[in-house]
Order: structure tokens, then sequence, then C-alpha cells
């Protein structure tokens, strides 16, 4: 294990933007990506607002490239890694050892779900079984992969909320191990019922727009989208047209082994995250410049994440944010999407805003960011991805020099 | 009273796998979370399914939780008030 | 990282109601009609006194008895929590249980259900039952990848993430299971294995 792994690009589409580029405006501008649900057929709709992506299926399908049949989940994928591999000038994608790592949590759920609407009307012979054949998680990385004609190295991962960023811990050691030159990691989500129901019946959606670390939240809204950054090695990075954006200077996965989907009061697991990836780093608490949070909203998430951040920051706190309050929960990719904006921040000094925040919350009042900014000095910047099951994760992105 | 509290401790039983459990030793006034019978937040999520399915009770604010499944008697006295309205 | 610095110090494995530790059998059940009855046998026949077991659903339920019967033999006692990792994988990830929310959806969603909705929940039930907090990861794949369950675990004991590694595959579809579990740790024990992407193949087809 040796060597720097450097982020030479990115690409993120969701809910407040079909670019990275949109993303940042409408961050700039303080709009977030919450409303009625547009595209997803639901009960809900009209009750609970979601973070869509402001596209039909035609219409990305055209961008991807792909057929208009294929999940949701493979076509908003396709569009942010092709965004983060053309931003990275590498080139012919023939002339690296590429790798693919894909995390997402719902597959291809949303043609499933098609699937069974016509199937239960006219059991058993009902419904086309060609929109189940890409249900599973792996068969939508393979998807993208096969229309990328990338070979070398293709997995996918699938820890909940915190598998985006479990793909770029992966991502990072196929590049230190030699195994690939280049890998493009991060996360896919789309909405679909499926993950809006059971939410739902877990009550931690919030019917208005969510408030992460507002003493006033009550939940948080889904989002979809993906996110991906383009990891390559020192060799390679000497060769890029361009400056790198930043190096991934440490990353930490622990597990809080508390409960199978709430976090232990104290954030054990959000501890260890943090503290494991600013060890790696080599660095101090002060020396990180913005925090982007996991921030979901949830009365249980937001409690555990500042109770950990207090552990490990007080008694200064770097400023922090959570872009959930934009683009929503957006699951297996948040963790793509978000390394992507804590990449950028480092890239171009910029500290996100944290919408819809106005009382600190009693019992850890930490005070997030709540304007936007860029041209700051950011030399180092977390990221925390938090999951059922207990999976915590953290990534730190340090500037290049 | 007593015969919805022996109901509601078969169907919570029921309702959340309790195996190793018997409806009748759980205490009327036994506390049902924590130190008690060690029931966790989806639990909690699962009694309010329990209301709905057995009772028609809908319950939209999961903070009214603690305090109407502190125990088998609670969760009686707020059916039985419910029924009443 | 030098292979032959870590070994296979365990492995658990459990098809066809039969459980195996280290290659002997050490318990067939003759009279189970289903895996959710054989399941249950077998927490009463190797653990009990986990009532939590009975909420799980099947994919928990085989990883969490699979790594009783491993941990019985192979305790990772030496290892400090944070020090033992997790890297499991299977075909189906929670497909199982997510046709039975699905099911449940037509009257009432059942939230319980819907927690193990997700493949990796296993992971958090083995760390909450040991106490362990180190890393872990859950890979989808069409079948048992002994060099990726490899490489993976070696980078993780050669990097001094962990000094142990429970890993292994987890597959539960209707009533089609299997489960191979090893332990992986940096220490020399008499008669153990060296880690090797071979030797974790060989143990699968055993």
């Amino acid at each position: 294990m040796s060597g720097n792994v450097w982020i030479a690009g990115g690409g993120v589409i969701c809910g407040i933007g079909t670019d990275l580029q949109a993303c940042l405006e409408a961050f700039a501008q303080m709009q977030p990506g919450m409303q009625d649900m547009q595209y997803l057929r639901s009960i809900h709709r009209g009750v609970l607002p979601v973070a869509e992506v402001k596209a039909d299926n035609a219409a990305l399908a055209a961008r991807a490239g792909m057929p208009e049949h294929i999940s949701r989940t493979a076509l908003l994928s396709k569009i942010a890694a092709e965004e983060a591999w053309a931003s990275s000038g590498l080139g012919a994608r023939a002339q690296y050892r590429v790798g693919f790592v894909s995390a997402n949590t719902v597959g291809g759920m949303d043609k499933t779900e098609e699937f069974f609407a016509s199937y239960l009307q006219h059991p058993p012979s009902g419904g086309r079984l060609q929109q189940v054949v890409h249900h599973e998680c792996g068969s939508v990385t393979e998807l993208v992969a096969d229309a990328m004609g990338i070979r070398h190295h293709v997995t996918t991962i699938s820890t909940a909320c915190s598998s985006g960023a479990n793909a770029l811990m992966y991502g990072a050691r196929l590049i230190r191990n030699n195994i690939a030159d280049v890998v493009i990691a991060g996360g896919t989500d789309a909405l679909t019922r499926f993950t809006l129901n059971g939410f739902n019946t877990l009550m931690i959606l919030d019917q208005a727009a969510c408030r992460p670390f507002d003493d006033t939240r009550t939940g948080l809204n889904l989002g979809e989208g993906a996110g991906y950054v383009v990891l390559v090695s020192d060799a390679i990075a000497a060769t890029l047209p361009q400056a790198p954006w930043c190096r991934l200077s440490g990353y930490a996965n622990a597990n809080d082994a508390y409960h199978q989907t709430a976090s232990s009061p104290e954030g054990t697991g959000n501890y260890l995250a943090m503290k494991g990836a600013l060890e790696m780093s080599g660095l101090q608490p002060e020396d990180i410049a913005y925090i982007n949070l996991h921030g979901t909203g949830t009365q249980n998430n937001d409690d555990s994440e500042a109770r950990a951040i207090q552990r490990l920051f007080a008694p200064h706190y770097p400023p922090m944010s959570s872009t959930k309050s934009f683009t929503g929960h957006t699951l297996g990719a948040s963790g793509g999407i978000e390394a992507v904006f804590a990449a950028l921040a480092v890239q171009q000094g910029i500290i996100y805003p944290n919408a819809h925040f106005t009382t600190p919350m009693k019992e850890c009042p930490l005070v997030p960011a709540t304007t936007f900014s860029s041209g700051n000095r950011i030399p180092h910047v977390m990221s925390n991805s938090f999951g059922f099951s207990g999976s915590c994760s953290c990534l730190v992105f340090s500037e290049t020099v | 009273m007593e015969k919805l509290m022996a109901d509601l401790k078969a169907q919570i039983v029921a309702q959340l796998n309790l195996q190793e459990v018997k409806p009748e030793d759980i205490g009327d006034d036994q506390p049902l979370f924590k130190e008690g019978l060690g029931l966790d937040s989806i639990d909690a999520l699962e009694l309010i399914v329990l209301l709905q399915q057995h009772y028609h009770i809908r319950i939209a604010n999961p903070e009214q939780g603690p305090e109407i499944f502190y125990s088998v008697r609670s969760m009686a006295e707020f059916i039985t008030a419910h029924q009443k309205q | 990282m030098n292979n032959q610095t870590a070994y296979i110090t365990g492995h658990c494995v459990i098809r066809q109601q039969r459980v195996y530790c280290n290659g002997q059998l050490l318990w067939q059940d003759e009279s189970a009609a289903s895996l959710q009855e054989f399941l249950r046998n077998g927490y009463d026949r190797f653990a009990g006194q986990y009532p939590k077991f009975h909420k799980m659903d099947n994919l928990c339920k085989l990883g969490w008895l699979a790594a009783e019967v491993l941990l019985q033999a192979a305790p990772a006692v030496d290892h400090l929590p944070e020090q033992v990792a997790l890297v499991l994988s299977n075909r189906s990830a929670s497909l199982d249980t997510d046709v039975r929310y699905y099911q449940s959806v037509k009257d009432i969603p059942s939230p319980a259900l819907f927690v193990y909705t997700l493949p990796n929940i296993v992971i958090g039930e083995i760390c909450i039952r040991h106490g362990f907090k180190g890393e872990h990861a859950f890979f989808v794949n069409n079948r048992f990848d002994a060099a990726q369950v490899f490489a993976c675990a070696a980078l993780l004991l050669g990097s001094g993430a962990a000094t142990a590694c429970i890993c292994g595959w987890l597959e539960v579809m209707d009533q089609q299971y299997e489960a191979v579990l090893y332990m992986v740790e940096r220490k020399d024990v008499e008669g153990a294995l060296p880690f090797t992407a071979d030797n974790l193949q060989k143990i699968f087809e055993s």
C-alpha cells in the first residue's frame, strides 16, 4: 500500500441539478430540490416532499445514451459517471486499467414495481419479465460498466447510506495496491415506492422540507441521484491536463454495534470513523476547515452525529453543513454525491449552506453554515456518511500541495 | 380492561415475535421498553401498526409513542379513551 | 502483506440442514421442514438467550448463527473491538426479505420487515451481538469470489485496519441458503491454514 490517491474530477446528478454546475448554482441561490412528486407515482404524492431529478426517463435515457426501458438507477449512474470522466480530462478509457466501483441500495426496483403492477392484474402471465432482469443491485453496475466499456475491475457495494463513501474507500485501495490506475467511484439510487413507503413506515420522513441539525427537525426527505469521483494514482495524476482537485487523504469505516437502524446516543461509530479518517490523513481536528455532515434531519442521526463531533472537535468547530437539506437523502448515492461536493469544496474553497436552519439543537447546539461562499481557504474537508446496520464512514479530502 | 390487557399481551407477543415470552409473563404495569421487556424503536413502530390493525387507531406522531406504549395498562387506557371518542 | 502472516483460524459452513465447523459435522437437523424451522432449531442447539434472534430475517438469522458457531470455536477475544472487520458477500442481497416486505405493503407495511431490506444489516446484527466495531463491507456478486474476499480481507489485515476479519458468503433466497464464514487472524495458530484465496475456495467447496 503506497502512494497518494487523487481526485481528478467528479460528476453529480440530483434533485438540485442535472450536472455539477447546476448544483453549485442551486446552492449559491439557496434553492433546495424538494418538491411535490412529479415523476414517481405514489399515494404519498402531495404529502411527502421529495428531491427528484427533474427529468423523466426518456430525457435521462437520451442523455445517458442508453435504452429508456432500463432502470432509472442505471440511467442516473451513467450520466454522473460520464460527467465525472469528462471532467477529469483523461481521454480514452482504453489507455488505462479502469475500475468502476458503484454503490446502490435499490437496484432496478423501479422497474420491478412497474412489472408487479401489470403482473398482479393478470397473473401468472401479466407483465414483461424483461423489467425484472436488472432488479439486483450488481446488475445496475454491470449495465453501466458495459455501456462505458469498463471491464478491468467492476464491483457493487451495498452498505445502506454509507455505500457511496465505502465505494471511494474501496476504489482508493485498488489504486494504492496497484490493481487499477483509475477508478470511477461513487453511488446511485433512484426514488422508488419501496424506499418511500419503507422510510414512511419508520416514521422518519418530514412532511415539510427537512431541517438538519435544527431543533425543530422531524425527519428526512428522500432524494435521488448519482455522484462519482474519478480517483487516480500518482503516476496518472502527473499526466493530467489540469491539476487534480485534491487528494483523498484519509478514510475510515467503523461499526456502531448498537442497533440495526438507530445510531447509538453517543455516536460511537460516527466518532470512530471520523477519528480513524483523521488519523490516516495525519491531521488534527483543527486542520479540518469544513465538515459535510451526514445530517439527515432525523432526531436520532443529528443528535448522535453532533455528539460525536463535539467529542472530537470541542471546543473549536469548523464550519459545517448538511447538503441533504438541498438534495434530500439519496441513500446509496449520498456518499458519492457528497464526496464530489466535498472534493470540490477543497478545490474551490466552498462552504455549502444548510437550508432551513433556524434553531440550534438543545442537546448539542452546533450551528451549521447557512450561506454559500466560495474562494475560502479550505485545505481539508471531512465528509460523513452513516448508515443502517451501524455502518459509519468518513472521508477526508486535502489540498494538492 | 382486564380482557383488553390480556388481548394486548397476546397481540404484542405475536406482532413482535417475542418467541421466548409468554403473554402471561408480561406484567400489566411492567415497562415495555428498555429495562422492562427490552423493546426498541422498531418495536415501537410495530406497536403503532398493531393499534392500526387491531383497533383501527392511527398514530401520526411517533413522539406520542413513549407515553402510550409505556406499559400494557397505558396502551389499554389509550385504546379505551380513543374508542369512547 | 506477506500472506503467510495471516491464517484461517476457523471456518463454519451451513448448508443442507447441516452445520460444520472446521470441517467437522457438528449437527444435522433431520426434523426441520423449512429454513425458518431449521434456523430456530439451530438457535436452540448452539445459542439461546438472545430473544432478538427471533425478530431477524432469515439472512440475519443464518449469518448470526454461523458467526455464533464460528466464534465458539475461534473466539475473537484477543482482538480489540475496533480491530475486528467483517467482509461478507452474497448473490441475492436482501431480496428474500424485500419480497416479504412487499407482501406486507398490501396490508399495513411492516417497519420491522423494512429494517431488514438491506443485505448489510446482517453485519450490524453480528457486530451488535459480539461488540465488533471494525471496518466492514458487503459485496453483491453472482457467485462466491474467493479472490475478491481474499483481496479485501488481506488489505484490511495488511494495512493495520484490522487484526481479525470474519469473511465469507451468506446467501438466502426463499428456501435456498448457504453460509460459509471464515475467521482470519494475524496470528500463528497451530495447524491453521495459511490465508490464501485457494484455501478459501477449497473450504467453500468442501
